[in-house]
């Protein structure tokens, strides 16, 4: 398949993500639509790698080792996100403990 | 190469010694004899005893400009500790975990400081940043501190997916990560992707130093989180994102100025107006701190602008003056018991020398000749002088810092010429003296700038 396909999915669904975090107010769908965006970026990354493989294959390297480096990069979201999400739903557990509702609308205290 | 690993190494000691130490005096002790560690460390690598040698494949690279920052972070971290480690004991029982953030936090330092690939600045990126979100929401039972720490969570991770899509963008133009190989064009004219993807981790980065449009989490974050950490995060690690952000648009976009610089100076134009005029405003002590920590960043985006010499050398001379000079300010804001400007109020009859070095502090962040931040404001206007045609900008930039004068000076004239009777505080004598040393060091840095400046290239 070209990679324009690939491209237009990834791009579609960071633009879901970033759709969801502007106009949604529950925190845990907010959280839900970053994790989205993260996710179009591996799926990115993934195809580009092969990609950047495929055309050094065509010019003739057989042993190439190009586009490694961004399914490594891909690991290393994974990591990330996972710190992100502990951290992440124990502040909104956090909360949730104290006013009992995670929907964004709440945090206005620090406006006055 | 040794702060990244002793740094880590000191994190995970501080979390033992938090169940092995259970008076919090000793754990004060330690975090503060593991930062001297560190510092002094980091001033032997400068002189060029390197105790790890790790083979990174080019991903990072320690220079004198990485050093030199680093060594100025530690350092403050290091007065940042000797004058507020007494007050985290207020925010929470978890004391020895407070350090052992700081010290991840530091680790993520040195890599933002150092990278030379992609990967590296989104990793120190988020080492610095996931921590952080921690010690906003420290005070568990306040809900203004629980609220600041999901708004920066949640604003913080948006950015950080917006960076790597960038990253990924410019991955699928170039096939590397290495900042060195992006704009080493054979075409003539860069593709789509890497234009799009450059504009994506330039709208990130603004992000995360807090520039307009994009500062709008910054003043509910900082007043939110417990002033003790809001201190530690409005120098040390914005001054830490502003060296990632010149590094890499230095290194990885450096060829295509002429693509983002008329984006850089609209976004510092708006980052000086947004954050001088409404300081003004503030009625709350620690909430125009928060704005003038705006207005500076807008003033460190002008060295983004002009991408010289001068402009790096001024950037770390911002980043010490503006860093010392914050951190006093908010140790004795700590020690308040109104933030307002009222709580000011004949300040300099009760505490005639923290009135003082107050008064030093914020004549520096206002820009006032003999302070460190006078120079390093003169330096980056000298900066974007010789870059080329943009007289317009200085003059922007000047008038910007004659307001800011107005609300600096408003603490001044409540502490001085203002009748108060609140109640009396209480300070250590070690507490004063460091004060004093770090009044001493901003009048220093305004002097003798060359001090710091020459470690750059000896």
């Amino acid at each position: 398949m070209p990679i324009n396909y690939y491209i237009f999915l990834s791009v579609a669904l960071f633009c879901i993500g970033i759709v969801g975090v502007l106009t949604r107010r529950n925190a845990i769908i907010i959280f839900m639509c970053i994790e989205l965006m993260l996710n179009a970026v591996n799926l990115l990354l993934v195809a580009f790698s092969k990609m950047h493989y495929k055309t050094a294959l065509l010019a003739g390297d057989a042993a190439t080792t190009a586009g490694t480096d961004g399914q490594l990069f891909v690991f290393f979201i994974m990591v990330v996100a996972a710190a992100e999400v502990s951290v992440g739903l124990a502040i909104i557990v956090m909360m949730y403990r104290n006013i009992h509702s995670v929907d964004v609308n709440f945090l206005n205290r620090l406006k006055h | 190469m040794n702060a990244l690993i002793v740094s880590a190494l000191l994190g995970v000691l501080m979390m033992f010694s938090g169940i092995l130490l259970k008076q919090k005096k000793a754990l004060r002790n330690v975090a503060i004899a593991g930062m001297v560690l560190l510092l002094m460390l980091n001033v032997l690598e400068m002189a060029g005893i390197v105790l790890f040698k790790i083979d990174t494949k080019g991903m990072m690279v320690f220079d004198r400009f990485a050093l030199l920052f680093t060594t100025i972070a530690f350092a403050s971290t290091l007065l940042y500790l000797l004058l507020s480690a007494r007050d985290m004991e207020k925010v929470g029982i978890n004391y020895a975990e407070y350090f052992a953030l700081i010290f991840f936090i530091l680790c993520g330092i040195t890599l933002t400081a150092s990278f030379k690939s992609l990967l590296i600045l989104f990793l120190g990126i988020e080492i610095i940043s996931i921590p952080l979100y921690i010690l906003t929401g420290s005070d568990k039972k306040n809900l203004k501190s629980n609220e600041a720490s999901l708004k920066y969570f949640l604003l913080g991770s948006f950015s950080t997916g917006l960076l790597l899509m960038g990253i990924a963008l410019i991955y699928g133009a170039r096939g590397t990560f290495y900042t060195n190989d992006i704009t080493v064009f054979t075409e003539a004219k860069p593709s789509a992707l890497i234009v799009a993807g450059m504009l994506l981790v330039l709208f990130s980065m603004s992000f995360k130093v807090s520039a307009a449009p994009f500062h709008f989490w910054t003043p509910d974050v900082y007043d939110g989180a417990p002033t003790v950490f809001t201190s530690f995060m409005a120098t040390i690690v914005k001054a830490a994102f502003f060296i990632a952000f010149i590094r890499l648009f230095d290194d990885a976009f450096g060829l295509l100025q002429s693509k983002w610089q008329l984006l850089v100076a609209i976004i510092t134009v708006a980052t000086l107006f947004i954050g001088n005029i409404t300081a003004v405003f503030q009625q709350s002590v620690k909430r125009m701190l928060a704005y003038s920590s705006i207005a500076q960043a807008g003033f460190m985006m002008l060295s983004l602008f002009a991408m010289n010499t001068d402009a790096k050398e001024g950037l770390l001379l911002y980043t010490a003056a503006y860093s010392l000079a914050t951190i006093g300010i908010f140790a004795v804001l700590i020690k308040m018991n109104d933030y307002s400007f009222d709580g000011f109020n004949g300040f300099a009859r009760q505490q005639p020398l923290l009135a003082a070095t107050t008064t030093i502090f914020l004549l520096s962040l206002a820009g006032i000749p003999l302070t460190g931040g006078f120079l390093a404001k003169f330096y980056m206007l000298k900066a974007v002088m010789i870059s080329g045609d943009h007289l317009w900008l200085v003059i922007v930039a000047i008038f910007m810092a004659a307001i800011s004068v107005y609300y600096y000076f408003r603490v001044i004239q409540a502490m001085y010429f203002k009748e108060g009777d609140s109640p009396p505080i209480e300070v250590s004598r070690g507490f004063k003296w460091t004060l004093v040393l770090l009044a001493a060091l901003v009048i220093l840095l305004g002097i003798f700038p060359s001090l710091l400046l020459n470690w750059l290239y000896f």
